[in-house]
């Protein structure tokens, strides 16, 4: 290992981890394709969310201390998740009071953490990958990633370096699909209406694959459109830029 | 307005089931959005202005008692009076007393969200006064007796059919075979029948936009001009006004009226922007011979100095709800009280309680795009977090919610039990899913597989591969 590698300390994601490890993986791929020295830290769980988008603020910050404690000691903190790597981004220091020292080391934290495929394209400049995809694509921009983080051109500007791919923009992109964590089960109703209209939106983009960069939206997709019974696949942007396209696509069978 | 914000998620429900509702929703939601954006993006200090008007309305909040004792002096200098109301039940007082010691009859009324919070309409009723809506969307819902489901939009659930049904059977006395087809004859038509009332009308009352503490006036924008009329023929003009209406200087209004018309309806003025102060003065050609002012506080000064200040800079231009995917999904009347969208789910818990609207905050996915297109940039999804947080303090959030959230917290802050318990359930759930790679359901996860698939796990988790040496799927 050179001086000049980074040192990326890799933030799984608990979707990740639990639902669709291929996509820990091909972020493994890209970061290590990009000269990273990529590491997992073993004291991960969760970022948070659930308890901080419930209200529980006191559980939120003895959970984000330990990611902070699991993490500060790398270079950069990256995680295949716009959502995710918000919280620790733009959330984290908000739980500490100003001045204090878990603040200061919330904001350590935050300066070095990057979702995915924004850090390949701002941070390590990378401008193509070297993957072959043989299909159509629609990219629905997750909400935390667009709004929070401003990701919106990057994974765009590194789909069109995959050789035979050709993205097909859907109405709308931008616009939330209904998942918001536990929000998709509180109110099931209201969420599947959001879900449903994505669900158009994504079909009259007449691509036959879907992508995104949050699991926890891809998963809400995936599961309407396999409900409807729809042929079109849904998988997590890392894995079509790392070229890992063999496994069956999210709520796919074999 | 007897709250029903509890009910939420039945109102969700049956408004989700409503047919007629969903097409009225459908017709009209794209219209909004492109018109702000190409209004905003035609504007090049559109994005500054936001700042400025964001500085204006916080100095403003900051100071807000010497801007109001300010503002009474200047409005009572003019001629105007004054009535502070600390309760909607006050402020209904102070205008039952005004419109009686006038012998008032009848009573013209400009679109004024504020007299929905005050329920001004019923006590005008029960006194025998006849309260008459002059702006269309409210003169339609009033014939329908229903309130407002949108702060600038108030009839934006009806649709076109629906109005002309029920212009047919209100309006009998004019020929049952009139063409009502398109759109300028149902505007035509409420115009004729308004035009009668202005004139009989003894007492107007309009809502505010601001209040300027400078020269003590009040300000209101219309595209209909009917708030002109409501306010300059009757003997007596009554304003319904707000605390938070304040701002400093005649400047500051010009800055934020810069913002409004473009954030609410991609225009880059209304139509009329109406400046009072005080009454008629002699030699005036017209006005009223009176000029009341009842400001009402229903618990917005016990926001300030709270996380929840930012939110009485807001100008009710209805961007947020616009842009809100939840609102559009089910309209206004879901939200069970008179603010709804993205400013309600905020405003409602701080005025009438977070035990009586605390769903409201609950239903949302922080998609963020409220806060995105906010003019006066109001970060609307932090402060619904903030309500949660209120919640969960009180023990307000569900008992099962609690629990479940305690557990998973506890195992989220150990990593090497939380890694052999996601482990073996992630084996257990792929094993159930089989080859088809999802499940149509699982016990305990109806809310999910209700209307979608659960995507099954791969198998093993990450962590659990990682740690045995794998560095790709095996
Ligand atoms: S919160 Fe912002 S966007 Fe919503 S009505 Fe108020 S000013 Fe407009």
């Amino acid at each position: 290992m050179s001086e000049a590698q980074p040192k990326v300390g890799l933030f799984v994601t608990c979707l990740i981890d639990f639902i669709r490890p291929s996509v820990g993986f091909a972020a493994v791929k890209l970061l290590e394709q990009a000269g990273c020295h990529v590491e997992v830290p073993d004291a991960q769980t969760c970022c948070g969310q659930p308890a901080y988008n419930s209200g529980d603020r006191k559980s939120t910050a003895d959970i984000a201390l330990q990611v902070i404690e699991a993490f500060e000691g790398y270079d950069y903190v990256v995680a295949p998740s716009g959502s995710c790597a918000g919280m620790l981004k733009k959330h984290y220091p908000n739980l500490f009071e100003d001045g204090s020292e878990a603040r200061k080391r919330a904001d350590a934290v935050s300066q070095k953490t990057h979702e995915l495929v924004s850090f390949l394209y701002r941070v390590l400049k990378v401008r193509s990958v070297d993957a072959a995809f043989d299909g159509s694509v629609t990219y629905h921009d997750s909400c935390s990633g667009y709004r929070e983080l401003g990701i919106s051109s990057e994974p765009r500007a590194l789909l069109a370096t995959v050789n035979g791919l050709k993205l097909q923009e859907m109405e709308d992109s931008n616009v939330c699909c209904g998942f918001g964590g536990t929000f998709c089960v509180k109110y099931p109703e209201i969420s599947n209406e959001m879900v449903s209209k994505k669900m158009a939106a994504i079909e009259a983009a007449g691509t036959d694959t879907l992508l995104a960069g949050d699991l926890g939206c891809l998963m809400n997709m995936a599961g309407k459109l396999k409900r409807s019974g729809s042929n079109i696949k849904v998988r997590h942007v890392a894995e079509v830029l790392a070229g890992d396209t063999d496994r069956p696509a999210i709520a796919e069978g074999e | 307005m007897k709250p029903a914000s509890r009910e939420f998620k039945n109102n969700a429900s049956r408004a989700l089931n409503d047919a007629q509702l969903q097409r009225a929703l459908n017709t009209v939601q794209g219209g909004f959005i492109e018109k702000r954006r190409n209004a905003a993006d035609k504007l090049p200090e559109f994005e500054t202005l936001r700042d400025q008007a964001r500085d204006i309305k916080n100095h403003t909040l900051e100071h807000l008692d010497l801007y109001l004792a300010e503002w009474e002096s200047k409005a009572t200098a003019a001629g105007g009076h004054v009535h502070w109301c600390e309760t909607p039940a006050e402020a209904r007082e102070a205008i039952l007393s005004i419109c009686k010691r006038l012998n008032a009859k009848s009573v013209t009324k400009g679109k004024s969200m504020i007299t929905e919070e005050i329920a001004i309409n019923p006590a005008l009723a029960d006194a025998g006064i006849d309260p008459v809506e002059t702006d269309l969307g409210e003169y339609i819902i009033q014939l329908r007796g229903e309130t407002p489901s949108h702060i600038i939009a108030p009839a934006i659930h009806v649709t076109k059919d629906q109005i002309e049904a029920d212009f047919r059977k209100t309006h009998t006395h004019l020929p049952g075979d009139r063409n009502l087809d398109e759109s300028t004859a149902l505007v035509n038509e409420a115009r004729q029948i308004l035009r009668q009332k202005y004139i009989e009308a003894d007492v107007g009352i309009t809502g505010a936009n601001f209040l300027i503490a400078e020269t003590g006036s009040s300000v209101i924008v219309t595209n209909e001009g009917n708030g002109d009329l409501t306010q300059t023929l009757p003997k007596a003009h009554i304003v319904m006004a707000t605390i938070d209406k304040m701002v400093p200087t005649l400047e500051d209004v010009s800055t934020i009226l810069r913002l409004l018309a473009r954030s609410a309806t991609g225009q880059e003025f209304s139509a009329y922007t109406t400046w009072s102060t005080g009454p008629r003065r002699p030699g005036d050609l017209d006005g009223p011979e009176e000029y009341h002012v009842v400001v009402l506080d229903n618990g917005r000064s016990g926001m300030l100095g709270t996380e929840f200040q930012d939110v009485l800079r807001c100008i009710r231009c209805g961007a947020c709800m616009n842009h809100c995917p939840v609102y559009q999904s089910i309209g206004g009347h879901a939200y069970g009280w008179v603010y709804p969208g993205p400013i309600g789910s905020v405003l409602t818990p701080g005025l009438i309680g977070v035990d009586e609207a605390g769903q409201l905050p609950n239903a949302s996915t922080f998609c963020g795009r409220c806060e995105e297109v906010c003019p006066m940039r109001i970060p609307l999804p932090k402060m619904m977090r903030h309500w949660r947080e209120k919640e969960f303090e009180s023990k307000l959030t569900p008992h099962t919610v609690r629990t479940g959230l305690g557990l998973w917290s506890w195992l989220a802050r150990r990593p090497g039990l939380y890694h052999l318990a996601t482990g073996i359930a992630a084996r257990a759930l792929s094993a159930m899913a089989g080859r088809r790679g999802r499940l149509r359901s699982l016990p305990l996860a109806g809310g999910w597989t209700r209307h979608r698939d659960l995507p099954a796990p791969q198998g093993r988790s990450f962590q659990a591969r990682w740690k045995s040496g794998e560095r790709s799927m095996q």
